[in-house]
């Protein structure tokens, strides 16, 4: 099973707001731990641990990655 | 009166190396064993159960000081079953199969080790190591092919003639109160503990990865009604933010294991005044209980590259370490020894190459790895690394108090079990179908048997040497198997031949051909055997081969291939 990257959440706006919002109250500890929480339940839920090691690769250069996107720099930046 | 084996100590005495004839012209032993705890004391009496004899030599003259490692694995009691000293570890130790995870003061999570019934040895049993190393060498005392060195300190190594040529050898410099002496063996078991001496000797070192950490450990002995459980509890209200491990032990003593950070301050932290009050935190106020041992430990996960350097085998403690979480530094040490022995017997003997002694490498180094694997992944759950690591531990916590999915990821430990030996070259694939746990390279499980009307075993008729085991299941053995037995039985190395009955099979005698009765079928239902079904066993009860119909050649060619026995690769 392969990571679906393609649009796959029923309602979009209201499942980022929900996400958003799930943080309300929350000081960031709490909120970090609101987070991992989160993603070890949707973890188990997946289950199928070759599709979860994807999501890692993506989210690690997601967030590893300090280059441009596609190798150009955008119009606008200085 | 009961032996004290905590203040034995036994007598050093000159060998005929020091007399003044002795020496140069004494001819190599077969082989010489460094360290008298577990693992060394294990490997001589394995050898010399082989007929080998052995020198065991140590620097020190008594046993453990203090308990030190207190769990012993059923795959231990198994191999100290075969060594002749099972039950008495049995019979003095506290046998346990459920452990408990407590965060603050609510439980989480329960696990069986042995959740099924049909086998003769628990789980574990918790016994202080002084023990498990006074029965073992009290063993090893029977044994007229033993010789034991006390205060005999290895001082020099240098390896002899080329590698795996029939003259080499090592040369051992000992020295001892009376002055040094040299010792020369045809092969040298490095079982001289994480320091080893050998191994610095040698030049060599263990690498891996120190963790930032501190535990307490506090043996009490005291009147409790605690079950005979382990207890692990994360963040408890009676120490805060750290882990807590609880341990029942023979004699009414307790292991308790506090988790104190890496700021703690070893020495202060080991003083009565320090640990009393952190015991009676757990116990409450009006406990009653004295100190038997304490100490303050760091721990690695390391190992060394290669065990095998010339005629020179680390097992145990020298060769790799462990966090004490999960049981699996003395329990990988006795399995090391047991996989040692009879490879080492083999090839004194001259049945096999000398290079069936670097499949005890590789066979130990990838269970080596698999250990330390566990442990530093028990290691990470118990100790985060770092902040995120931490975050994400203490959410499988929470979550686990209310989602069972969490409770897997709850980690204080992964207990000890036998490395599956999956893709050794001792192994011949399967050519035939099977379900279950018994591949290739797997050690044998137990299940209970008859024999001769009487209640036994199955893991009792196999190994030591090479076992075959026929499940005839309820028919008679037809001429082909029997003539495959009889030539089985001929060859040149000698098979132990075990015939499985079931059902209402009478079992009818057979010469040299020990037969058991499988009356509740689950030696059947876990070794997936029809009637005809054939297994090889290992001397170390490890699975080898197996067919659904026994095949002279198949079996000949596996066993040889078992052997590294050349052109069967």
């Amino acid at each position: 099973m392969a990571l679906n990257t393609q649009p796959n959440l029923e309602r979009p706006d209201d499942f980022y707001e929900a996400l958003i919002d799930m943080h309300r109250d929350l000081d960031d500890v709490q909120s970090q731990s609101a987070n991992a929480q989160l993603i070890l339940l949707l973890a188990n839920h997946i289950g199928d641990h070759a599709t979860l090691l994807e999501a890692m690769r993506y989210a690690h250069e997601g967030a590893a990655d300090t280059s441009p996107r596609g190798g150009e720099a955008h119009p606008l930046a200085a | 009166m009961s032996t004290n084996y905590q203040t034995l100590s036994f007598e050093y005495k000159p060998c005929r190396e020091q007399s003044e004839r002795g020496g140069a012209d004494q001819a190599a032993y077969p082989v010489i064993v460094v360290g008298a705890g577990p693992v060394g004391l294990a490997t001589a009496i394995d050898l010399a159960q082989q007929g080998v004899p052995v020198v065991l030599v140590d620097d020190d003259c008594s046993l453990s000081a203090g308990s030190r490692a207190i769990c012993f694995s059923k795959r231990s009691l198994d191999i100290f079953d075969r060594l002749g000293c099972g039950q008495r570890m049995v019979d003095k130790g506290i046998s346990w199969n459920v452990g408990k995870v407590f965060l603050k003061d609510e439980l989480v999570y329960t696990f069986n080790l042995q959740p099924e019934a049909g086998h003769n040895r628990p789980a574990f049993i918790n016994l202080q190591q002084y023990y498990v190393e006074g029965f073992l060498l009290e063993r090893a005392q029977e044994m007229p092919n033993i010789e034991i060195r006390w205060k005999s300190k290895v001082v020099g190594v240098a390896q002899n003639g080329a590698p795996a040529a029939r003259d080499a050898g090592v040369t051992l410099t000992i020295d001892t109160p009376d002055g040094p002496y040299d010792l020369r063996g045809r092969y040298v078991v490095a079982a001289d503990g994480s320091r080893s001496p050998i191994r610095n000797l040698l030049g060599l070192d263990s690498k891996g990865v120190t963790f930032k950490d501190r535990f307490l450990i506090a043996d009490v002995k005291m009147e409790a009604d605690f079950p005979t459980e382990r207890w692990f509890w994360f963040d408890p209200p009676f120490h805060p933010n750290q882990s807590v491990l609880l341990h029942r032990q023979p004699d009414n003593v307790w292991r308790i294991d506090f988790q104190l950070g890496w700021d703690a301050d070893p020495v202060l932290e080991k003083t009565p005044e320090r640990v009393i009050p952190r015991v009676r935190a757990l116990l409450g106020p009006d406990a009653k209980f004295e100190l038997e041992w304490v100490s303050v430990y760091t721990f690695s996960c390391l190992r060394m590259e290669r065990f095998r350097h010339g005629n020179v085998l680390f097992a145990g403690d020298s060769a790799h370490g462990v966090s004490p979480f999960g049981a699996r530094g003395a329990n990988s040490g006795v399995q090391d020894a047991e996989n040692l022995a009879w490879k080492l017997a083999m090839v004194l003997e001259g049945k096999a190459p000398d290079t069936l002694l670097d499949t005890y490498a590789s066979e130990r180094e990838f269970a080596a790895d698999e250990n330390i694997r566990n442990s530093t992944r028990s290691t990470d759950f118990i100790t985060p690394k770092s902040p995120v690591s931490r975050v994400f531990r203490d959410a499988v916590l929470k979550l686990s108090r209310h989602h069972p999915f969490a409770r897997q990821l709850t980690n204080s430990g992964r207990l000890s079990v036998p490395a599956v030996l999956r893709d050794s070259p001792l192994n011949t694939a399967d050519s035939d179908s099977f379900e279950g746990a018994m591949v290739p390279g797997a050690s044998c499980v137990d299940a209970p048997v008859q024999q001769e009307g009487q209640p036994a075993w199955l893991l009792q008729q196999l190994g030591q040497q090479f076992t075959g085991v026929l499940f005839r299941g309820e028919q008679g053995i037809d001429h082909a198997t029997q003539a495959a037995l009889d030539a089985l039985q001929a060859s040149p190395i000698p098979l132990k031949l075990v015939v499985v009955t079931s059902g209402n099979a009478k079992a009818a005698s057979s010469t040299g051909v020990q037969i058991v009765h499988d009356a509740e079928g689950l030696a059947s239902a876990r070794y997936d055997a029809k009637p005809g079904t054939f297994y090889l066993i290992r001397p170390d009860q490890h699975v080898c081969a197996r067919w659904r119909q026994v095949d002279v050649n198949a079996v000949a060619h596996a066993l040889k291939r078992a052997l590294c026995v050349e052109g069967t690769a």
